[in-house]
């Protein structure tokens, strides 16, 4: 055998075959401006504006308050509402003016106490107040009647205590929260969006390179090399994990050093588990891109198959406990559920292994029906 | 048919490097079932360059990915380099060196990092890389480019890195799918010295796709593809031979070229007649042939000589037997009798993309009635000077006019007789002939009566009438062409924009379509054309070739042609081709500019 024909068939060839693809995908990554986009740019924004921007927190929401008979107690009332940071009460000296500033939207609940309002106050019964919420957002909804209501009662308190007097509650509720004691939506927000971020540069990233390859003509020039399926395989998933891992350790940098998010579990699991979920992620985007053939379909599906089940379905912004039983088996097939639940519980609770666990197996048992999949469909033929 | 096909005595073992037999590939599902090759047989031998000729859609390039393991046959067995292809299509891979159609270059890449990835997949020792860059670098002459990236590299260029990434390392079979495609006729010719010199000084073996016919008589051996069917297998001079004193060329200066076509062609006896500068070349059947002086009896002024037979002479008469071309009927163009005179004008136009001049100080006229040709390679301004004529892009400096207004600020009544038609056709695939007919009726506004009428005319006159209810996207492509023309006439436009509009079709679906545009010109309709094809020049009036942005030459095709004479040295008895034309031109051009740079 002549040396150049046994360097060719040999493990060296493998070797330097590999080393070409991967060096040639870095170089086109460093190139190509949307490569960089989708892989550094796009997180930073959207960690910035969750971080910053979105948040499922009620702060300064505009309140109108009615007051029919303004005296001293309800001056005391509304005083409360302006001192936390929760409501910006708005004095109104009607409810119809009340009404048309909820219909145009410029406040989101209406304050209404009556003109006997202080006298009730002061007789056994107890005075009540009325509350008018825009409903359109439940949650929202749900969110400022807890907190009007935990107003009320603190004011209630205070003025009995002040009083002298003791409040005649039949229950005392004494409420502790646990892992996310602030209430702060940023803690478990941020977590998740790396779901988000890594789904995107390991399926939508790939799924969109490979289907380049094709509509330019290189993957026809590349199978007629001596290369192997696997080998071209191999050549995307390395450089889009490194990719992938990088955008992770960006997230996570930012998520601990700018926003202040807890980190309460240990690097390494979320490190491994990372890895993990970006084995399911990349051999999804190889599956796509087997599939489709140009980037156009590959991006549509990776954003359906994908990105948007790790957004609306991984647990990352609404709860799967309060989904319909169906969609909850829907769920289950999405490697970005698993991720989430690892995610939150590392950022906020720890290495709390009994939840870690199952999550972890089903991650490594997605990645290898994906990329094993992806390995079985990909044939070194143009059909 | 002739059998030119008395196919080369059997190869022995050895000396076979490629056979085909038996092999049926089909494409698609039912009902839209393609069938690319029926039963293709055929032999490849060592060392010498086997043309695989047809065009576009007769099968060449479905036959290349069989060959090289890429796509399996249904039918049939493939043997390449001693391996069944489809079965063990690694160890073929790793022996033929295959240049796809779009060269499979990583155009965000450099010329040295394509050569570096070519090297690692093809396994090139480290040490055996440098003395093979060199070598591969001084034969394409891109040694001063290896840092550009290749995106950057004109089509010439391209195709010949391109080239050098197939042969990195040195493969005993080299298929080339179409490498001339869209190239300019320079680049063509000197990568057709390479490969020359790869047979020569290698003995490689080569199988070379092309569309262009007059390729053909460059190979040692010819393959003639059509509609999926191996129609003969030869030298090129095989095809060609039985035509000898078939072949004539007419001239008759009293009476316009496109009119002595018209004539010839419907006369029994005449197999082919095509424009060819001020001639018409006519291919006669055998018994006509005997008295050629016949022929242009009652032609006023004609005289006939006999020409040596060419290989399209052979491809056309195999494909269409010994039947007479068809008269083409034109749907009667109402031409708004105007008067004669400018109809486009072009002053100093220039076009840049950032500091890139795309067309750069063009000028030129058009008249009406005329058919005037935009000539030149892929990259060379033609599709950016026609997108801002059509008023689609707007120009960054100069002036111009198409029927005295400028298209991008013009109102409706003016573009409304501008009729378009575009390179990919632009109909839509998944509705019917009709519908596509009604559609774009409707979207010129034509109403009621005449709506009704012009659709009626354009499925008579074009021939359509088979087709009403077939979708658009499953016609052949010469049909596709004709729908196309079809659809931009149907507002009775006096000026025609054509962009590319024969490049795929076969050579007789394009000697229609041009007796189509030669009979609007005679009706009056101003044609203005672009082509990558040289041949087709000889059917404009007037024609244009450009290079880089700049046209080098203007005027009739016999003027261009005696100006290049005059700037190559006159070979007498030598015909200029076309192609010969733009070449002188381009080299004249070159050597001009290192003058001046000397001075």
């Amino acid at each position: 055998m002549p040396p150049e024909r046994a360097w060719r068939s040999g493990r060296g060839g493998a070797h330097m075959r590999l080393r070409g693809l991967v060096r040639k995908e870095f170089l086109q990554i460093l190139r190509d401006p949307s490569s960089i986009a989708i892989a550094f740019v796009m997180p930073v924004v959207l960690l910035l504006l969750f971080g910053y921007g979105v948040s499922m927190d009620a702060r300064h929401v505009p309140l109108a308050m009615v007051v029919e008979q303004p005296d001293a107690d309800t001056a005391g009332l509304v005083g409360a509402f302006g001192n936390t940071e929760y409501f910006h009460p708005i004095a109104m000296p009607d409810m119809r003016s009340a009404e048309r500033a909820m219909l145009a939207g410029r406040v989101s609940g209406i304050v209404h106490l009556r003109a006997d309002f202080s006298r009730r106050l002061h007789s056994a019964g107890g005075a009540p107040i009325q509350l008018i919420l825009n409903g359109v957002d439940a949650n929202y909804a749900r969110l400022i009647q807890g907190y009007v209501q935990g107003v009320w009662g603190a004011w209630l308190t205070q003025r009995a205590r002040l009083q002298g007097a003791r409040l005649p509650l039949a229950v005392d509720l004494q409420p502790r929260v646990w892992f996310n004691g602030n209430f702060r939506s940023r803690d478990y927000l941020v977590p998740g969006l790396i779901v988000v971020i890594m789904t995107l540069i390991g399926a939508l990233l790939t799924a969109l390179v490979m289907a380049r390859e094709w509509e330019r003509g290189t993957m026809e020039a590349l199978l007629v090399t001596p290369v192997r399926m696997r080998e071209i395989l191999i050549g995307k998933l390395i450089p889009y994990f490194v990719l992938g891992m990088g955008g992770m350790a960006l997230s996570v940098a930012m998520a601990v050093w700018l926003f202040q998010v807890p980190l309460r579990g240990s690097l390494w699991v979320l490190t491994l588990s990372s890895a993990l979920f970006l084995g399911a992620a990349l051999g999804m985007g190889l599956l796509i891109s087997i599939t489709a053939r140009n980037q156009f379909v590959a991006g549509l599906l990776a954003i359906i198959t994908t990105f948007l089940p790790a957004f609306i379905l991984s647990g990352f912004i609404f709860d799967i406990g309060s989904m319909p039983t169906v969609v909850q088996w829907i769920t289950r097939l999405m490697a970005a559920r698993y991720f989430v639940a690892i995610l939150q519980t590392s950022f906020l609770a720890g290495d709390v292994w009994p939840v870690l666990l199952p999550n972890a197996l089903a991650l490594m048992g997605m990645a290898v029906i994906f990329l094993g999949l992806s390995r079985r469909r990909a044939r070194k033929r143009l059909e | 048919m002739i059998v030119a096909a008395a196919a080369p005595a059997p190869a022995s073992g050895t000396d076979l490097v490629l056979r085909l037999s038996g092999v049926d590939k089909r494409f698609g599902k039912p009902p839209h079932v393609v069938q690319a090759l029926h039963g293709v047989d055929l032999e490849v031998r060592r060392g010498r360059v086997t043309g695989l000729i047809g065009p576009d859609g007769a099968g060449k390039t479905t036959l290349m990915r069989i060959a090289s393991g890429l796509l399996t046959p249904e039918r049939g067995a493939v043997q390449a380099l001693g391996f069944d292809a489809a079965r063990q299509s690694l160890q073929v891979q790793s022996r033929v060196g295959y240049m796809p159609q779009r060269f499979g270059l990583y155009e965000d890449l450099s010329v040295q990092e394509n050569l570096d990835l070519y090297a690692d997949l093809q396994g090139v020792a480290p040490t055996a890389r440098a003395p093979r860059y060199r070598e591969l670098m001084h034969m394409t002459g891109l040694a001063s480019f290896t840092r550009r990236l290749a995106g950057r590299l004109s089509g010439g260029m391209k195709q010949k890195l391109g080239l050098a990434c197939t042969l990195v390392h040195p493969p005993e079979l080299l298929l080339l799918d179409e490498p001339t495609v869209g190239v300019d006729p320079v680049s063509r010719r000197e990568l057709w010295q390479i490969v020359y010199r790869l047979v020569r000084e290698q003995s490689m073996t080569v199988l070379l796709s092309t569309a262009y016919l007059d390729e053909a008589e460059r190979c040692a051996e010819v393959i003639l593809l059509h509609e999926g069917r191996v129609l003969g297998h030869g030298a090129p001079g095989d095809f060609s031979q039985p035509l000898t004193g078939r072949s004539f060329r007419v001239t008759a200066p009293d009476i316009g070229k496109r009119a002595l076509q018209a004539r010839l062609g419907t006369k029994p006896g005449v197999v082919d007649a095509v424009i060819q500068g001020e001639h018409v070349r006519v291919v006669l059947d055998a018994g006509t042939a005997q008295h050629p002086n016949a022929l242009p009896r009652d032609l006023p002024g004609a005289t006939i000589k006999p020409v040596p037979p060419r290989f399209e002479d052979a491809f056309v008469t195999m494909i269409r037997g010994d039947r007479p071309g068809r008269p083409v009927e034109v749907p009667a163009m109402t031409g708004a009798a105007n008067t004669d005179g400018t109809v486009i004008q072009v002053r100093h136009l220039d076009r840049r993309f950032g500091d890139f001049y795309a067309v750069r100080d063009l000028s030129f006229d058009v008249r009406r009635g005329e058919v005037f040709g935009l000539l030149g390679a892929n990259g060379a301004g033609k599709s950016t000077t026609f997108r801002m004529l059509c008023g689609l892009l707007p120009a960054s400096g100069g002036r111009l006019s198409v029927a005295g207004v400028d298209l991008r600020t013009a109102s409706a009544t003016a573009r409304a007789r501008i009729g378009y038609m575009s390179q990919k056709f632009s109909l839509y695939g998944n509705l019917s002939v009709h519908q596509n007919l009604r559609f774009f009726a409707s979207a010129y506004g034509l109403t009621g009566r005449s709506h009704r009428q012009r659709i009626d005319a354009a499925l008579t006159g074009f021939e359509l009438e088979g087709y009403r209810d077939t979708e658009s996207q499953t016609l052949p492509l010469g049909y596709k062409q004709r729908l196309a023309l079809a659809c931009a006439l149907l507002h009775q436009p006096d000026i025609l924009f054509l962009d590319e509009p024969t490049s795929g079709v076969d050579p007789l679906a394009r000697r229609e379509f041009w007796a189509r545009i030669g009979a609007l010109a005679e009706g009056g309709v101003t044609v203005l054309v672009t082509t990558h094809f040289m041949e087709e020049a000889e059917y404009c009036d007037r024609m244009a070739i450009m290079a880089a942005g700049r046209i080098l030459a203007l005027g009739t095709p016999e003027q261009i042609k005696a100006r290049a004479r005059g700037a190559a040295k006159p070979e007498p008895g030598e015909e200029t081709t076309m192609e010969d034309a733009f070449i002188a031109l381009i080299e004249a051009a070159k050597r001009q500019e290192t003058q001046t740079d000397a001075a």
